[in-house]
C-alpha cells in the first residue's frame, strides 16, 4: 500500500500555466506534481518535497553528488528533467533504510569511514546501491572504475572502496549455499 | 586521579555518521524558512575596469523577482576597511561586494537578483544587461614578477621568512653538488563538495544565519561589523559543512550578498554559487619558486637559499609560510631566504589545505631528491644524513620530532629497500616504475579555546563549544575526550558545536582545532568531576568518605574507589543526593607562552610513493602512497587515518592534476567547473597506507595533541614527482605532471614548451 501526498506549491504565479502534471512515487511515498519543464528532479527533490539528503554539487553532471536511483538504476538527478520521469520510481538517500534499519551499505560506509564531510555520501552510496544491482563489480579495479562518477574531495576513496567490498562479500556468502 | 582511557587514542565510529549516510545532515544552503528567497550572483565577465551601465529592467520584469541589487542600489554598509577585517584577513583593504563600478576581478559578483525561486532567479540574472569600460589587467605572474615587492605589513600569524644565516653565496660557490632550479604551480581552487552557500532566516529584525563556514564566530563578527548589528541580533550556525580546507576561513561574498538581501528585504534569503563561482574566491597563489642548494664531498648539505614569488589580489597582500620550511627541515649552516607577492587581477588567495607548505616543501624536496642524485646517495640516506636535530631558524629545540622513525616506518612498510638507484631502471611491460619519498612539516598549532560541560543525573553529557567540523572528525574526537573526561559511555554524550552563541572557540583550520577545543573540554570535564567528586564526598554516609579524587575512577557513569569497586556511587546518585539537576563546568584552555618561547613545535611525514608510468602515453598513475607520520597523540585512530588519506589524496591531486587554468586574454580561470578542473576520482586512487609512529610530546598541548589535518599534504607532490623522475629519467618541476610534460623525455630529446611554463634547467 503506497502512501499519497500532494505537493502543490507555486513557485512563481507566471509559471502556473506552463506546469506539467506528473506522478512520481518517490521512497515509496507517490506524489501528483506539477512542474515547470525546466526543473530538474534534483530541484523537485530538494526544493519541492524538501528530500535534502541528494546533494548539489555541481549542476553540471560532473560530480555525482546527485546520483538517485530512477527505477532501480542510477542516475544524476541534476541533468535529468522531471517531466520525463512521469512515472517513474524514484529511490534516494533518504529511502534505502528499511523500518530504521540502514541499509548495508550505509553501515558498511560508516564501518569503515568512508566520507568526511559527508556532502558527496547520499550519491556514493545510491551509486554503490546502483552498482551493486548491475551486478558488474566483481574486483576492486572495477568498483574503482565504476565509481569513478562520484567525486568526493575529501578523498575517502580507499574507504569507499573497501566499504563496497565489504558489502560485495556479504552478499557472496549470503548466495552461498 | 585515575584516567581511563577507554574511548581515547581507539578507533572510534564517527558519531554524525549515521546523519550522514542517511542524508539527515543538513548543509548551509538546505535550511527552510517561511517565504523563503532566493538569490543568483551575477558575476563580471572583464578582469579590470568599470561598469559602465547596469540594466536591469528585462530581469525585473520577470515575474517572481523580487529585487535586483547592484552597486547602484545597495545597502550602505561600514566605512571603514577594519570593519570588513575578518579574524584571518591579510593587510589590505577586504573585498566588499557590491561596493562601487570598480571591476577588480574577472568573476567579481555585480548584482543579485532575488527571486521567489531558484529557477526564476537563474533565468533573470541571464537577463541583466552591462556595459564595461576595460582597461588592462595583470593575470601573468611571469610578467608581473618584475614588480614583485616584499610585503610591507606582515599578516598576522604568518611568519615572514627568518634572517638569513651564515654565507649561503660563499658556502654555495664553493659546494662540491649544486642544484639550482625553478619550480612552479599555478592556481589551485579549493573545490569542496559543497558550494558555499548562505541561508538567512529574518525573523523581526533578528538574523539566524546557516551558513558555510569554519568560524561561526568569525561570520558573525564579520556581518555585526560590516552591517553595523548587535551580536544578540545574529547567529551563525554550521552543524555541517560539506567541505571547505581553506574556503570557508573567511566570510566569502555570499554571505554578506544573503545578509543584505535579507535586511533590505526583510525576509528570509538563500544564496548558493554556482559550481563556476568557486573559481571566483579564494585559491591557492600561483607561485615561482628557485631553490638552490649546496652539498659538499660527504653529501652533507652546506648551503641553502629559498626565493619565492607569489600571486596576490591588487587590493590585499595574502601570505602564507613557503620558504621558511626550507630553513628548519635539514640541518644546513648558509641559508637565505626571500619570499615576495606579485599584484595580479585575481581575488585575493587564501589559506588552502597546509597553505604555504607544500608549495615551499614541493621545492625543497624536489632539490634534495636531485641533490641526493648528484651526491650519489640514495634520497632516504641523504635526508638521515641531513637530520636537523634542531630548529636552527629559531635555534630552538623541538618538543618532539620521531621524524626518524617515520623514515625507518615508512622505508620498511613501501619497501624502499627494492628501491634500484638509477632511473629507468625498473619496469614491468610497458609500464615505467618509479620510488620517490619526500618529507613533509607542518605546525604543531594551539589556540586559546573555550568549552562548556554539562553532566545530567542521567548520567548523560553535553560538552558545547563555538568550533567547526568540517569533515574532520571534531564531533567523534570531542565525544571521546568527554566521554572518558566524565567516564561515561560515548552514547550518552552529545556534541554541540558550530553555534556563535555557544563558548568561545577559534575557527577550524591549522591543524589546530583537535589540540585546542580537545585541551577545553578535557578542562571542562575534569571540573566537573572535582564537583561529582566533592558533592559524593560530601554526602551522608558517602562510601568515598576520606577518599582522594586521585584514588577515584570515573567509569561507565560511576565514581569507584580505585581497587575497591564495592565503594562507589552513580552520577545520578551524587546529583540527586545533591539536590542538584545537572552538573556545568566551562574552561579556557591557552597555549602555554613559555613553551612557545623555548620550544618549536612541528608535525612530521614521510611520504613514499610508487608510480607507474606508461612509456608509450606518459600517463603516470601513484599506484602507491605510504605516509608515515608523527603528530603527537593520536585520538582517533579512524579519523585520523582517513584525515591522513584525505591529504595523501590532496596531495597526489596536486602532484598530478590540478591546475586553474589563467587565460591571460581575458584574465580568466578557463576551466572552471569540475569536468575541467581535475581531482582525483575513484579509480586515481590505489593503494594508500598511513602509519602514525609512536611520538609523546608533553609541550605542543597538553592533551599532548598535534594535529592531523594538513600534515598529509605536505610533501606529497614531491614524492610523486620524485618517483616520475626515478621512473621515468625526466624531472617536471611545474605542476601538475601532466602526460605533454612527462613525454617529451620519454620520446627521445627534451622538445621545447612554453617559456612561461617551463622550468628552468639546471
Amino acid at each position: 500500500m503506497q502512501a499519497t501526498d500532494t505537493v502543490a506549491k507555486p513557485i512563481s504565479a507566471a509559471d502556473q500555466a506552463q506546469r506539467i502534471p506528473i506522478t512520481l512515487t518517490v521512497n515509496g511515498v507517490a506524489h501528483q506534481l506539477e512542474v515547470e519543464p525546466w526543473t530538474s528532479l534534483l530541484d523537485l527533490l530538494r526544493e519541492q518535497l524538501d528530500l535534502t539528503g541528494t546533494k548539489k554539487g555541481c549542476d553540471h553532471g560532473q560530480c555525482g553528488a546527485c546520483t538517485v536511483l530512477v527505477d532501480d538504476r542510477r542516475v544524476n538527478a541534476c541533468l535529468t528533467l522531471a517531466v520525463m520521469k512521469d512515472g517513474a520510481k524514484v529511490t534516494t538517500i533518504e529511502g534505502l533504510a528499511e523500518n530504521g534499519k540502514l541499509h548495508p551499505l550505509q553501515d558498511a560506509f560508516i564501518e569503515h569511514d568512508a566520507f568526511q564531510c559527508g556532502y558527496c555520501t547520499p550519491g556514493q552510496i545510491c551509486s554503490a546501491v546502483g552498482l551493486l544491482k548491475e551486478g558488474r563489480a566483481k574486483e576492486r579495479h572495477e568498483i574503482r572504475e565504476l565509481m569513478s562518477g562520484n567525486l568526493c574531495r575529501c578523498g575517502a576513496y580507499v574507504n569507499i572502496v573497501a566499504a563496497i567490498e565489504h558489502v560485495l562479500s556479504q552478499g557472496e556468502q549470503e548466495a552461498r549455499p | 586521579m585515575a584516567t581511563t582511557q577507554t574511548y581515547v587514542g581507539t578507533a572510534q565510529r564517527r558519531v554524525d555518521g549515521p546523519l550522514k549516510v542517511t542524508g539527515a545532515a543538513k548543509y548551509a544552503g538546505e535550511y527552510k524558512a517561511p517565504d523563503l528567497l532566493h538569490g543568483r550572483v551575477v558575476s563580471s565577465a572583464i578582469a579590470h575596469g568599470t561598469i559602465e551601465r547596469i540594466d536591469t529592467s528585462k530581469a525585473l520584469a520577470v515575474p517572481g523577482v523580487v529585487r535586483i541589487f547592484t552597486h547602484e542600489n545597495r545597502r550602505r554598509t561600514a566605512w571603514f576597511d577594519s570593519k570588513y577585517q575578518d579574524q584571518v584577513a591579510p593587510p589590505g583593504s577586504p573585498f566588499r561586494p557590491l561596493y562601487d563600478k570598480t571591476i577588480h576581478y574577472s568573476g567579481q559578483p555585480i548584482a543579485l537578483v532575488v527571486a521567489d525561486s531558484f529557477e526564476t532567479a537563474r533565468h533573470a540574472a541571464s537577463l541583466i544587461e552591462i556595459e564595461y569600460r576595460l582597461e588592462s589587467h595583470q593575470t601573468d605572474l611571469a610578467v608581473e614578477e618584475q614588480r614583485a615587492y616584499v610585503p610591507p605589513k606582515k599578516r598576522s600569524g604568518i611568519d615572514p621568512p627568518p634572517d638569513d644565516r651564515g654565507d649561503f653565496a660563499k658556502a654555495f660557490a664553493a659546494a662540491k653538488y649544486q642544484v639550482q632550479a625553478d619550480y612552479y604551480h599555478g592556481a589551485q581552487h579549493h573545490n569542496p563538495m559543497e558550494p558555499h552557500a548562505s541561508t538567512v532566516v529574518w525573523n523581526d529584525g533578528k538574523l539566524t544565519v546557516y551558513d558555510k563556514i569554519q568560524g561561526v564566530q568569525n561570520g558573525q563578527q564579520y556581518i555585526t561589523s560590516v552591517f553595523g548589528l548587535s551580536a544578540d541580533d545574529v547567529q551563525v550556525v554550521s552543524p555541517f559543512v560539506g567541505g571547505a580546507f581553506g574556503s570557508g576561513l573567511r566570510p566569502q561574498y555570499q554571505l554578506f550578498l544573503a545578509v543584505m538581501a535579507a535586511l533590505e528585504l526583510k525576509r528570509s534569503v538563500r544564496v548558493t554559487l554556482s559550481r563556476d563561482q568557486m573559481f571566483t574566491f579564494t585559491h591557492r597563489p600561483e607561485t615561482r619558486q628557485t631553490m638552490s642548494l649546496g652539498a659538499d664531498e660527504n653529501g652533507k648539505l652546506v648551503a641553502l637559499r629559498h626565493a619565492a614569488v607569489a600571486g596576490t589580489s591588487t587590493f590585499e597582500d595574502y601570505q602564507e609560510v613557503v620558504v621558511n620550511w626550507s630553513g628548519l627541515a635539514y640541518h644546513c649552516d648558509n641559508v637565505s631566504f626571500e619570499y615576495k607577492l606579485a599584484k595580479l587581477h585575481t581575488y585575493t588567495p587564501g589559506d588552502m589545505r597546509a597553505p604555504g607548505a607544500p608549495t615551499g616543501m614541493f621545492a625543497l624536496e624536489s632539490a634534495i631528491d636531485e641533490l641526493a642524485e648528484k651526491a650519489g646517495v640514495d634520497p632516504l640516506e641523504f635526508r638521515i644524513r641531513n637530520y636537523a636535530e634542531k630548529d636552527l631558524n629559531e635555534d630552538k629545540p623541538f618538543s618532539s620530532k620521531e621524524l626518524m622513525a617515520c623514515y625507518r616506518q615508512g622505508a620498511e612498510r613501501f619497501g624502499w629497500s627494492k628501491r634500484q638507484p638509477a632511473p629507468r631502471s625498473m619496469r614491468e611491460g610497458r609500464e615505467l616504475i618509479g620510488y620517490g619519498m619526500a618529507t613533509g612539516i607542518w605546525e604543531a598549532q594551539m589556540q586559546e579555546a573555550t568549552a562548556r560541560a554539562t553532566v545530567q543525573a542521567d548520567g548523560k553529557v553535553e560538552v558545547a563549544t563555538a568550533t567547526s567540523d568540517i569533515g574532520t572528525g571534531t564531533y567523534t574526537i570531542l565525544a571521546q575526550l568527554a566521554a572518558d573526561g566524565v567516564g561515561v559511555p560515548i552514547e550518552d554524550v552529545t556534541v554541540k558545536i558550530a553555534d556563535s552563541s555557544l563558548p568561545k572557540s577559534p575557527l577550524e583550520g591549522g591543524s589546530w582545532t583537535a589540540a585546542s577545543v580537545g585541551s577545553a573540554v578535557v578542562l571542562a570535564c575534569q571540573t566537573l568531576r572535582q564537583q561529582l567528586f566533592e558533592h559524593a564526598r560530601g554526602m551522608e554516609n558517602s562510601p568515598l568518605a576520606n577518599e582522594a579524587l586521585e584514588r577515584i575512577e570515573f567509569r561507565n557513569g560511576r565514581l569507584a574507589v580505585q581497587n575497591d569497586p564495592s565503594r562507589s556511587l552513580s552520577i545520578g546518585e551524587v546529583l540527586r543526593a545533591a539536590g542538584v539537576g545537572q552538573l556545568v563546568a566551562e574552561e579556557k584552555s591557552t597555549p602555554d607562552p613559555k613553551v612557545q618561547k623555548s620550544h618549536a613545535r612541528y608535525t612530521h611525514i614521510a611520504v613514499f610513493a610508487e608510480v607507474r608510468v606508461d612509456e608509450e602515453l606518459g600517463l603516470v598513475r601513484a599506484t602507491r602512497l605510504v605516509g608515515a607520520v608523527a603528530a603527537g597523540r593520536i585520538l582517533n585512530l579512524n579519523t585520523a587515518r582517513s584525515q591522513i588519506i584525505g591529504g595523501l589524496v590532496f596531495g597526489q591531486a596536486m602532484a598530478l592534476e590540478e591546475h586553474s587554468e589563467m587565460d591571460h586574454h581575458f584574465g580568466r580561470f578557463m576551466n572552471h567547473n569540475i569536468a575541467e578542473y581535475h581531482i582525483p576520482v575513484n579509480a586515481d586512487i590505489h593503494e594508500i597506507d598511513v602509519i602514525f609512529v609512536e611520538e609523546h610530546d608533553v609541550m605542543a598541548s597538553p592533551i599532548g595533541v598535534k594535529g592531523v589535518g594538513e600534515i598529509g599534504i605536505v610533501g606529497t607532490a614531491a614524492a610523486i614527482a620524485n618517483a616520475v623522475h626515478h621512473a621515468t629519467g625526466k624531472r617536471v618541476r611545474d605542476l601538475p605532471i601532466t602526460m605533454d610534460k612527462v613525454m617529451p623525455e620519454l620520446d627521445g630529446p627534451v622538445a621545447p614548451m612554453n617559456a612561461s611554463m617551463t622550468s628552468a634547467q639546471i
